[in-house]
């Protein structure tokens, strides 16, 4: 079986404990003596801390101590952001981990509650008395820039966090270009809402001085890294675990005030102590996503050929930068603005800007689904304008296959791809010529069917080291991996990715079955502990495979290496003359001549005879730095009704047609494009964080924030192409996000294609009823 | 108001996963908060604060429940059955084995609610289409699945349950994804 294990459809090995009820999230962390956490939250946006009181809450029964800011001002070190765009003058604001003077978000943590049980930290929290003075406040970037708005810091003058730039399109090229289509973007706000809320339970132990952190993170390194500096506790004392989490679409990456108080309290008051957020704290205190207002050119000739593409973004960051917060509106938006494309002049220019809402960062796809959707829209839009089928002028300027390795305009380089493979075979999925003609038939009788088409490229496997340094990420991108053959032959794996959901305690598991020759169920793969792996960067950027799965292909074939030397001693033959062959050692032309991988890995232990310079035992390391990001590309198609009196939409067929390199488990590869597809779809029918000009959000229960829910949606239909990456050892790419990337263009680009007889170009997402019909109105008005 | 944590204690007897426990409870105190912190079953999780997401499913004599929405005192008497008691590793229940066989799970945090939530479904529904299935599902939510492989999970457990009891082995298990049109794994 082994040697196809790779590629083939393996049932997960996580999902026993899953389904049984035995995983092991942080919330079910229970110790003895542990107490509860509860953090009052600031329900203003922007005020001035009078005064705090908090001796009543104190004498509650049960309150064991109740921390504000000025207590622990120079107790702890404040929370940092660890991604600095270059040449960008960025200004980075110390938050605080409990407000000191200032609030400056609703959700801002005041002060903390440690009590014996989460009822009665909770009841404390209504017995803190605190006197704000409430400021003005500003939630939404335009106006937060704008002359005489409330200011958040002191050092940011404008409110402006930060300006990069990149690109080379200039005014001529647009002076000069025969077309130039411009419209105005608005990615609304985003709450990634993973299933399993935050939570971070502390232990410490004051004989040696060990601090234990489990914490819902997506890298539990980071987290010590980070953690280490503002607790104080250093690297070798601190162990941070992350075993399951239940979900994090980038929200985890963060590391967040609250961890590092729940820390900060087990040490201080020598006793384990557990938070774990509600939902309604996740709406105000776990970072949100997208939030840009952008205005967008592309230039082309009248036959479709597109020349240039530029953007003016202004992103919203909230209130402090959140850990990777200033990467995901630049370097991970504005490389990729020309996407697939071959597009010589391309360009974006962003500001990064405060406001009183709360911090945003990375979720799900990061800065590439922005640049997907307003190209995409743009392309459409394009199409229009030159009357022209959007899918010729998609498949006009796609890069062709010959073209690889391509250098896009921003200078990345782009490592494989066959584009119009993957397009072509997702309009032969979905009979698009035919619906183009049935589209004609039922407008006729009054019906308003549309198609949408989105061709994407994705920078993924996130990525080389130096490119890292260069791009301003305050850490590397190479990843990890021990592979540990025991006696028996029987392996565990090490990973310094950290997956949560994506299957990889699998894919890993067959990465080596496959190399080895051994069922998958001989080897387990371990995550999510600083203390079992030595050091590692985590999950999310579509890395885990690509570049943590490349680790361990790296470090398997070190461990075939060494079991040849001793395999070649034990068979008395010269190294060059073994091969490994179905799981055996043997002598190249005399197969009769021949050790199994078992008998090789019990004589690595006992070593009772191995080869002069041969160590026992049986155990290699990589530390794989990938050489180039990887670019995973497809093409989604959609097909929508449009019901005219109601606005509402219905998603008739979803075609996704993805490429990824290399897949490993088709079924697990589908699993995330299933689930890719629902979230961008969320964000354009049902989802979207609502504000009030006082910077409260109104958006903050699941009552009025729209959860994309099963019966949405009408069974996707998937298929992969496979285009190897070049780059890595196993030629695969990354496809966490390529769902959320391309789903969002495919599904507005088709209400707006069933809406062309009203003569619509926008809808602001989400589309919703009442939007999608008063846009309707407004078009029947015009005509 | 007073201190509503209450020096009150009220006993409750519960019959969990065939086994009785009698406990003294805050009135309070909620039936998955019970399960979780006092029983120690962290099998059922808790995803919001708003009866909306189901995560914290369980089945209160046969029926599906949030047991977030019910207060412990309310189960006081009955029988309750949570993820640790529907079947276990050695001896799955058909909508556990379904999520398994389908990939219904990735981060696995709404799965137990949703395997209990599809077991009542199933009590009801013996044989729903996938429309039933999206329908019968309105009471949670998955961040990760996307849906689609849990409506396949639960069609899997239902044909596992209507063959003989479950005797019988599910027969070609890739025809029950005929007609939905995946075109499912990697192409050349
Ligand atoms: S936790 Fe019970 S419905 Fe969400
Ligand atoms: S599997 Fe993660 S929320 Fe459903």
């Amino acid at each position: 079986m082994s040697a196809t294990v790779f590629g083939s459809q393996v049932k997960r090995r996580e999902d026993p404990r899953f389904i049984t009820g035995r995983g092991r999230y942080t919330d079910d962390v229970q110790l003895p003596g542990m107490l509860y956490a509860a953090i009052l939250r600031s329900p203003h946006a922007h005020a001035r801390i009078a005064s705090i009181d908090t001796s009543k809450a104190a004498q509650l029964p049960g309150v064991v101590r109740v921390y504000t800011g000025a207590d622990l001002q120079d107790r702890m070190g404040t929370i940092p952001t660890a991604w600095l765009p270059p040449e960008s003058d960025i200004k980075t604001v110390a938050h605080p981990a409990l407000a000191v003077d200032t609030v400056r978000y609703v959700g801002d943590g005041v002060a903390m509650v440690v009590a014996t049980d989460r009822y009665t930290a909770r009841d404390a929290l209504d017995q803190i008395h605190v006197r704000y003075e409430v400021l003005q406040a500003v939630a939404e970037q335009e106006l937060a820039m704008a002359p005489g708005a409330p200011q958040l810091h002191a050092d940011a003058p404008n409110n402006i966090a930060f300006h990069w730039k990149v690109g080379n399109a200039t005014d001529e090229v647009f002076a000069q270009a025969e077309v130039v289509v411009r419209h105005r973007i608005r990615q609304q706000r985003l709450v990634p809402n993973p299933m399993e809320p935050r939570a971070s339970a502390a232990q410490y132990d004051p004989s040696t001085g060990e601090l234990t952190v489990w914490v819902t993170s997506q890298n539990p390194h980071i987290h010590r890294f980070i953690l280490s500096g503002v607790l104080g506790v250093p690297e070798h004392k601190l162990r941070v675990v992350a075993t399951d989490v239940g979900g994090g679409f980038g929200a985890k990456i963060a590391v967040y005030p609250d961890e590092a108080l729940v820390g900060f309290a087990a040490r201080d008051l020598g006793r384990p102590v557990k938070w774990t957020e509600d939902r309604r704290e996740h709406f105000l205190a776990t970072t949100h996503g997208r939030d840009q207002v952008e205005d967008i050119e592309l230039a082309g000739t009248r036959d479709g050929t597109l020349t240039a593409i530029r953007v003016k973004a202004l992103a919203n960051m909230g209130a402090y930068l959140s850990t990777a917060a200033p990467g995901v509106p630049t370097i991970l938006f504005g490389l990729i603005v020309p996407g697939p494309y071959q597009i010589p002049y391309a360009g974006a220019d962003v500001y990064g800007v405060f406001t009183n809402t709360t911090p945003t960062d990375a979720y799900r796809g990061a800065g590439r689904p922005e640049a997907t959707y307003l190209l995409e829209r743009m392309v459409d839009l394009f199409a229009r304008e030159i009357g022209m089928d959007p899918v010729e002028v998609r498949r006009k300027n796609l890069i062709p296959k010959d073209a690889f390795p391509y250098h896009n305009a921003m200078g990345l380089e782009y490592d494989s791809g066959d584009y119009h493979r993957a397009l072509n075979r997702a309009l032969e999925m979905a009979g698009y010529a035919d619906f183009r003609a049935r589209q004609q038939q039922l407008r006729a009788a009054g019906r308003y069917v549309g198609v949408g088409c989105t061709t994407y490229v994705e920078i993924c496997g996130l990525g080389p080291s130096q490119v890292a340094g260069a791009v301003g990420f305050q850490g590397g991108l190479w990843e990890s991996s021990t592979v540990r053959v025991h006696p028996s032959g029987k392996v565990t794996v090490f990973t310094g990715a950290s997956p949560h959901g994506q299957g990889e305690e699998t894919t890993f598991a067959q990465i080596v079955a496959s190399k080895l020759h051994i069922p998958v169920e001989d080897i387990e793969v371990i995550h999510g502990d600083t203390a079992r792996i030595a050091m590692g960067w985590g999950t999310y950027g579509s890395r885990t495979t690509p570049v943590g799965g490349s680790a361990l292909a790296v470090a398997t074939d070190r461990v075939i290496e060494k079991a040849k030397k001793i395999a070649a001693h034990m068979l008395e033959v010269s190294e060059a003359d073994v091969e490994f062959v179905d799981g055996s050692f043997q002598a190249k032309g005399a197969p009769q001549r021949r050790a199994s991988f078992q008998d090789v890995t019990l004589q690595a232990y006992l070593a009772w005879n191995l080869p002069a310079g041969v160590e026992p035992g049986l155990e290699a390391s990589a530390f794989y730095d990938p050489a180039n990001f990887t670019y995973s590309f497809g093409t989604h198609l959609c097909m929508v009704e449009v019901d005219a009196e109601t606005g509402d939409v219905t998603i008739d067929r979803y075609i996704a047609v993805d490429d990824c390199g290399r897949v490993i488990n088709p079924m697990i590869a589908e699993g995330q494009v299933h689930g890719g597809i629902v979230q961008g779809i969320g964000q354009a029918l049902y989802e979207g964080a609502v504000y009030d000009d006082q910077a409260q959000l109104l958006t903050g229960t699941w009552m009025d924030y729209a959860m994309p829910k099963a019966r949405f949606f009408p069974n996707f239909e998937t298929a992969f192409t496979e285009t190897p990456s070049p780059h890595n050892p196993l030629g695969v790419k990354g496809i966490g996000e390529t769902g959320t990337i391309a789903a969002t263009p495919t599904v507005v680009n088709a209400v707006l294609d069933a809406l062309a007889p009203f003569g619509v170009r926008e809808i602001p997402m989400p589309l919703t009823p009442q939007r999608v019909w008063q846009a309707i109105q407004n078009g029947r008005e015009a005509e | 108001m007073g201190d509503l944590r209450s020096s009150v204690q009220v006993p409750v007897t519960v019959l969990v996963n065939g086994r009785s426990y009698t406990v003294d409870v805050e009135p309070r105190l909620l039936l998955v908060h019970l399960l979780r912190d006092v029983l120690g079953l962290t099998g059922t999780h808790i995803g919001c604060d708003t009866s909306q997401c189901g995560a914290c499913t369980v089945l209160v004599d046969g029926k599906a429940v949030k047991s977030c929405t019910m207060l412990a005192v309310q189960a006081d008497g009955c029988s309750v059955t949570t993820i640790e008691g529907i079947g276990s590793v050695e001896n799955l229940h058909p909508v556990q084995e379904g999520f398994w066989e389908k990939h219904g799970l990735q981060c696995g945090f709404c799965t137990p609610g949703v395997i209990m939530a599809a077991a009542d479904l199933l009590r009801q529904h013996p044989n729903p289409t996938d429309e039933e299935i999206r329908e019968g599902l309105e009471g949670v939510i998955c961040r990760c699945t996307g849906y689609q492989n849990i409506v396949r999970a639960v069609r899997y457990a239902a044909e596992r349950m209507q063959s003989a009891d479950g005797e019988v082995e599910v027969a070609a298990t890739a025809g029950l994804d005929r007609g939905e049109g995946s075109q499912g794994g990697a192409t050349s």
